[in-house]
């Protein structure tokens, strides 16, 4: 279900070498493996290009393969609330999703558990580091990507509920994935009301239309990709002048 | 089909042995974003092939007549006319900047002595005319010959201005402007086989426009949700068909073409065919939707197939089987276990076109490293050819190259893990009529010829 991850073979730190091997041997779960493809899409979701406006198609099929996910999670079952094994912080400035993908499994017992997501230390990732499963789990490493062996994933994982993901974003953004659309688009809907009007309208009509648009009580145009960025806001509400 | 690209192609036959011609643009490492090409398009003639970049810019290459001394030289083409199309501008309602980059050119069918173009960028199509002056009027009654006005009172005889030669001077003027018809990035424009009208995409419409008329357009396909929470799919291409002026196509991210005729309703929302090929269950992963988005799509120019371009595979469909595509070229199957790296690094997303030859029996289409994949449709071969300096000796024969897909790499062999993903070869065009191509290799431009016989 789940194409094979591509081993990077990175000379970074000592740990790759001794790591290397293990990796070649065993990859990482596929339950893992989807945990991090839906963080990853995420944090992509949420980066988006400030100045010009995002790419539509891309962000479409985004969204989609997190929708993907989410419900073949929601079908597993393994949406659960999980108290999180905190033992300490892994380093906030790699994205974990990364990391489990193209690092070994060797590497990732001996990583720290994720912290907790709403502990409020990471105001700048809208998602802390991808959860880690315990060292039980990986030590499998017959476990092939293709067959989910759900026992062994259930007791051993501990994986962020949608709900705390969902939180998570809305504390960041305003909404839910589903929303991401809206909040990017509630601009584009005004606009596009203005533009209906004038489709089919001689240039005598922009004013009318525009009259129209600046009495609809439209919010800024604050997409949930830039609520991230504290600055961009501040900018954002200097431009409309809240 | 598996690449079977090795070796030399053989003498005679539908072969075709490509050979370096020109490449333009600069040699620097450092290559300059502005420069970057985004679009390549010969005209209906071939004489003319048009190049737009990030920076906004159109050139325009010319062919040269053929020499009489070394007939079996083909012209090259040179630079014929230089113009900024578009600039970047700034959306003061979204807080958004609008790019200047050059998304299509579609050249206009040469009706006088001027060339016509549309070209655009995110939000709006320029009509240019590019034409030629070649004399200059002199004496004029009421100007000095250096244009400065003379005194009324000192004419005392009246004379008519005679014309006489000057160098060449290729001028581009903006002829038509087509804007704020677009909330969306658009991603293609089509000219309809009337001569008249031309369609505009972007990601949830498409627009029908008359080349005369710039302050109206017919909205013929809208497909945003009332909800846009509720958006799964976008359009990501359009064309017009070759022959039939009330026919057009569109494809989407779901992988899926329509097919609609603007005279069944006005508002095409309603498709006449659809085209998908049932997905295989066996392959499915978290990133089929995403390569089964269909980056491009063509008609051939009999009218009778199109093509399109998804990130793995190109396919031809016959416009009468909806169900499934009557070929399907591999062009980097060896892509297929790194789709999750190119997922992470945005490669997955990136929107490879794809070209039929003048005569429907070669397609062409680009990927990484700079290499870009042939498909002759009569002999079934296929071919991997490289863009690059080190082949660029005048004339020399391109080696066909090879990437190995594991175990042992032989001599020559390129593994899939040194491919650069940074060299992607998204925009070729094959000229309408001789086997001559183009291909834009990030701000470099190829010009390869078919070996004459």
């Amino acid at each position: 279900m789940f194409a094979r991850g591509l081993k990077r073979k990175s000379a970074e730190d000592g740990e790759d070498v001794e790591g290397g091997l293990a990796g070649a041997q065993a990859m990482p779960s596929y339950s893992l493996q989807r945990q991090s493809l839906l963080d990853m899409s995420l944090v992509k979701l949420q980066l988006c290009h400030m100045l010009v406006e995002p790419n539509l198609c891309r962000s479409v099929l985004i969204a989609n393969t997190v929708r993907q996910i989410q419900e073949e999670m929601a079908q597993d079952g393994t949406w659960r609330v999980v108290a999180p094994q905190a033992a300490g912080r892994a380093p906030l400035d790699r994205l974990v999703s990364t990391d489990i993908l193209c690092r070994s499994v060797r590497e990732q017992e001996g990583e720290r558990p994720a912290p907790d997501v709403g502990d409020g230390h990471t105001p700048d990732l809208v998602l802390g580091p991808a959860t880690v499963p315990s060292a039980q789990a990986l030590r499998s490493p017959q476990s092939s990507l293709w067959e989910v062996d759900s026992s062994r994933e259930n007791r051993g994982g501990f994986q962020k509920s949608l709900d705390q993901i969902f939180e998570t974003l809305e504390n960041k953004t305003s909404g839910s994935v589903e929303e991401l659309f809206a909040d990017v688009d509630s601009s584009y809907y005004d606009l596009d009301a203005v533009l209906t009007g004038m489709v089919g309208s001689t240039q005598s009509g922009h004013g009318s239309g525009l009259q129209a648009f600046s009495s609809a009580t439209a919010p800024p145009p604050s997409s949930s990709c830039r609520s991230d960025l504290g600055e961009l806001d501040h900018a954002v509400e200097i431009l409309v002048e809240t | 089909m598996a690449g079977a690209g090795g070796g030399g192609c053989p003498a005679g036959g539908n072969d075709l042995q490509w050979c370096f011609s020109q490449v333009k643009g600069a040699i620097d490492e450092d290559v300059a974003e502005a420069d970057i090409i985004s679009t390549v398009e010969f005209n209906y003639s071939g004489d003319l092939l048009a190049t737009g970049d990030k920076g906004g810019r159109v050139v325009i290459f010319q062919r040269e007549q053929e020499n009489k001394s070394r007939p079996h030289s083909r012209g090259e083409y040179n630079v014929y006319s230089t113009f900024q199309s578009h600039e970047p501008e700034f959306d003061y309602l979204k807080s958004l900047e609008i790019e200047e980059k050059i998304n299509k050119i579609r050249w206009l069918p040469q009706q006088n002595a001027a060339h016509f173009l549309l070209s655009t960028n995110d939000k709006t199509i320029k009509l240019w005319k590019i034409s030629e002056r070649d004399k200059r009027a002199e004496g004029y009654n009421l100007k000095d010959e250096d244009g400065r006005l003379r005194d009324p009172f000192r004419i005392t005889a009246l004379r008519v201005p005679i014309l006489k030669p000057m160098d060449l001077m290729v001028e581009a003027s903006p002829r038509r402007i087509f804007a704020n018809a677009h909330t969306y990035h658009i991603n293609s424009i089509s000219v309809n086989s009337d001569h008249e009208t031309y369609l505009s995409a972007d990601d949830l419409r498409i627009n029908l426009w008359h080349l005369e008329i710039t302050d109206r357009s017919f909205n013929i396909v809208d497909i945003k949700p009332v909800n846009m929470e509720e958006l799964t799919e976008v359009i990501t291409a359009a064309e017009f068909h070759p022959h039939q002026c009330n026919v057009f196509v569109y494809s989407s991210s779901k992988g899926t073409v329509r097919l609609c005729d603007m005279r069944s309703s006005a508002l095409c929302d309603r498709h006449s065919k659809f085209f998908e090929e049932p997905e295989d269950p066996s392959s499915r992963s978290f990133f089929s939707e995403i390569i089964s988005s269909i980056s491009d799509v063509k008609f051939s120019h009999s009218g009778r197939y199109m093509m399109t371009r998804d990130y793995l595979s190109v396919k031809v469909w016959d416009l009468n089987m909806e169900s499934r595509p009557v070929e399907t070229h591999q062009v980097h199957e060896y892509l297929r276990s790194k789709l999750c790296s190119l997922y992470e690094n945005d490669c997955i997303f990136d929107k490879f076109e794809c070209c039929w030859s003048g005569s429907d029996s070669a397609i062409m289409t680009g990927s990484y490293n700079n290499f870009f994949r042939m498909f002759d449709r009569n002999t079934r071969r296929d071919v991997t050819l490289e863009a690059s300096r080190e082949n660029s000796k005048p004339r020399a024969s391109l080696k066909p190259r090879k990437v190995c897909t594991g175990g042992k790499r032989k001599k020559d062999e390129i593994s899939v893990d040194s491919l650069d993903f940074n060299k992607k070869i998204l925009h070729t065009a094959w000229h309408p009529a001789e086997n001559i191509i183009a291909v834009a290799a990030t701000n470099n431009l190829y010009i390869f010829q078919d070996k004459v016989n």
